[in-house]
């Protein structure tokens, strides 16, 4: 099974911060990783392979320091892995960062599987998963928390709902994103920290992948971040406490008060 | 301090280090308590390559030496030094077969456990042989191109979860230390079983249990080197292997000060952190420093063992007092880690009693460090004998 999996380089922290004035990331003095979503991606397809034998190649569309992310994938075990990077695909929004990577998956010979964690933790929008599968015309489920079966036919996927999972079938070549719930990514190894060194990674250019400038970056991006700002945070609630008695009595007059009743 | 590891010395300490954090930090109250044999963390180790550091690549190792090997225990023990010793035992049991066993013993036995799949045992100590290792009992008597082995072995890491057992045994009871042989045995020989475990105060993540031999049947072609070498065997085996002490008890002895220093930054007393307070910062002080110097010993001893492994003899002095140092600064690192705790550091809430107790046997076994101050010592002698002082 030919496997991709597409990845994002995020800051490594929870806390994201944001420029007031550009409405950024701000990226200074802070280390960056493999989003966490998408280590899980990255670990399903090896599993995958694993069990099916073929490939797993990883992509990212980055500047040019995103090709550390790539070369932490390699660490793990993945065979290939392909940067993305020109300027002409800076401040992209999701559907011009979908078009941008569809575009790079046609130009791989044979893809079966796509795989992609459900977010990324800076943009948090999950939507690039599901925006690629689109551009590509092909089947996708999102938020899949197991695969019970992946042969040559297809897929057998449970997805996480809120009030259960669903049991999907979907042919082949098909996307999926991940929840953590899927797995245990595994540690980078020795030997894959070697290889991960030494490995070349390829880089494509917008010229490369045959891409519609138009399409591409800020000028492809129907959508543009006004403003951002964190939602204040949400207040305790209030315990009341005492004897049984009294605690009705309380929680009547507190209803009251607000005109509940 | 920076001792310009290479590239691939230190990608081991960062991977070992995130095994440490995240795989075993989580987990390791639970092995002390249960004394269950921690596998999971093993397949972990085994994944990330880390098992065959010091094997050489035609037998699927990573050639990387022994300083590498070092450091990985140093970083497991930072965390726990009983499953850290899961690794070091391993590394003493294979030790005979790296530097005496023969193309076709490497070729069967080294492989699997480069890659994690078997572990190995050393079985040198019995019950009336201990720092005496001359007063050995058990016998290896030739008998129809085989040898047929009775005795039995006690104290033995690993033993029971290893497949691959390297084991003394006395073939000529007339020639003393020169009558000894080393073979290699495996799990499941006709005649060779395991007898009790021992209940212990630390190091409880990692088995120890007898090896009983009752007319145990072991092939000529098991014997490691040749014939009489075994005392030979054995010694090179431990100037090798006790830097792996030596790094489990570093290990300890650093988890210890980490640990000591967040809680002294955390703990207020008299209305501030006691790491405010001069008697805590002289103490951590001291912890550090002896740890530091602990840590040159050890590393630099390696990187000289590293050179040509075949002549390992050359630092035995060295050896012993890198196992000497790092264990006596684990012993002293975490009383003292543990006083710095107060109260707390006495309760099993806190990690530096377990570390206080892991640290003990590092001063006790691979020789004890009376026994290395022998080996220190007559070493000292043939070095002024030598210059004809």
């Amino acid at each position: 099974m030919e496997i991709v999996v597409l990845i994002k380089q995020v800051p490594e922290t929870t806390d994201v911060k944001i420029n007031p004035e550009t409405n950024t990331l701000v990226r200074e003095g802070v280390k960056s990783i493999i989003n966490p979503f998408d280590e899980y991606a990255i670990e399903e397809g090896l599993r995958l392979r694993e069990r099916a034998g073929g490939t797993v190649t990883t992509i990212t569309m980055g500047p040019p320091q995103a090709e550390q992310a790539l070369r932490e994938s390699i660490a793990l075990g993945v065979n290939n892995a392909v940067l993305l990077t020109d300027r002409a695909f800076a401040g992209a929004d999701t559907l011009a960062t979908s078009y941008t990577l569809a575009m790079a998956i046609k130009k791989l010979p044979k893809v079966d599987l796509i795989i992609c964690g459900k977010q990324a933790v800076d943009g948090d929008t999950a939507q690039v998963g599901p925006g690629v599968a689109e551009k590509l015309d092909i089947p996708h489920v999102s938020y899949v928390r197991k695969i019970d079966k992946a042969d040559a036919t297809g897929l057998t996927v449970e997805r996480m709902m809120e009030d259960g999972s669903d049991i999907i079938d979907l042919p082949l070549p098909c996307l999926i994103t991940v929840v953590k719930e899927i797995n245990t990514p595994r540690l980078p190894s020795l030997k894959g920290k070697i290889a991960a060194k030494k490995a070349v990674v390829t880089k494509w250019t917008a010229a490369d992948i045959l891409a519609d400038i138009k399409k591409l970056g800020m000028a492809g991006s129907p959508t543009q971040v006004k403003k951002v700002f964190s939602p204040p945070p949400r207040k305790g609630g209030e315990n009341i406490c005492g004897e049984p008695e009294e605690q009705a009595k309380l929680l009547v007059q507190k209803l009251k008060e607000l005109q509940v009743i | 301090m920076d001792y310009f590891l290479t590239e691939e010395q230190q990608m081991i300490v960062d991977i070992a280090r995130r095994i440490a954090q995240e795989k075993i930090k989580p987990i390791r109250e639970h092995y002390d308590e249960t004394e269950e044999f921690p596998w999971e963390i093993l397949k972990e180790i085994a994944q990330a390559d880390l098992c065959g550091l010091y094997i050489e690549p035609e037998y699927e190792g990573m050639g990387a030496g022994i300083l590498s090997l070092i450091l990985a225990v140093e970083e497991i023990a930072k965390v726990d030094g009983g499953i850290a010793l899961c690794v070091a035992g391993t590394a003493l049991g294979t030790l005979p077969l790296v530097l005496y066993g023969s193309p076709e013993q490497k070729k069967k036995y080294l492989p699997n456990i480069a890659k994690g799949k078997s572990l190995a045992a050393f079985g040198l100590t019995e019950p009336m042989a201990g720092s005496d290792a001359g007063a050995m009992k058990t016998t290896a008597v030739l008998k129809n191109n085989a040898y047929v082995l009775n005795g039995t072995k006690c104290f033995i890491t690993n033993a029971g979860e290893a497949e691959v057992y390297t084991v003394f045994a006395v073939t000529n009871p007339t020639k003393g230390i020169r009558g000894l042989t080393c073979f290699v045995l495996e799990k499941g020989m006709p005649g060779f079983t395991f007898g009790k475990k021992e209940k212990k105060m630390g190091i409880r993540a990692s088995p120890t249990r007898e090896l009983i031999f009752q007319d145990c049947v072991v092939p000529k072609e098991n014997v490691v080197g040749r014939e009489g070498q075994g005392f030979i065997v054995a010694m090179k085996t431990l100037f090798s292997s006790r830097p792996g002490v030596a790094a489990q008890a570093l290990g300890i002895a650093g988890g210890a000060l980490d640990e000591a220093i967040a809680y002294a930054r955390k703990r207020e007393q008299f209305g501030q952190p006691i790491i405010n307070f001069q008697a805590i910062q002289h103490m951590l002080a001291d912890m550090a420093t002896e740890v530091e110097a602990a840590r040159c010993l050890l590393y630099f001893t390696c990187k000289g063992i590293d050179k040509d492994m075949s002549k390992v003899e050359k630092f035995a002095k060295e050896s012993a007092m890198s196992k000497l140092f790092c264990s006596d600064t684990a012993m002293k690192v975490t009383t003292n880690a543990v006083q710095i705790f107060g109260g707390y550091g006495y309760s099993r809430e806190y990690p530096v009693e377990k570390m206080m107790r892991d640290a003990k046997i590092t001063q006790i076994y691979e020789g004890t460090n009376q026994v290395q101050r022998n080996e220190i010592a007559l070493a000292l002698i043939k070095e002024a004998a030598a210059k004809g002082l």
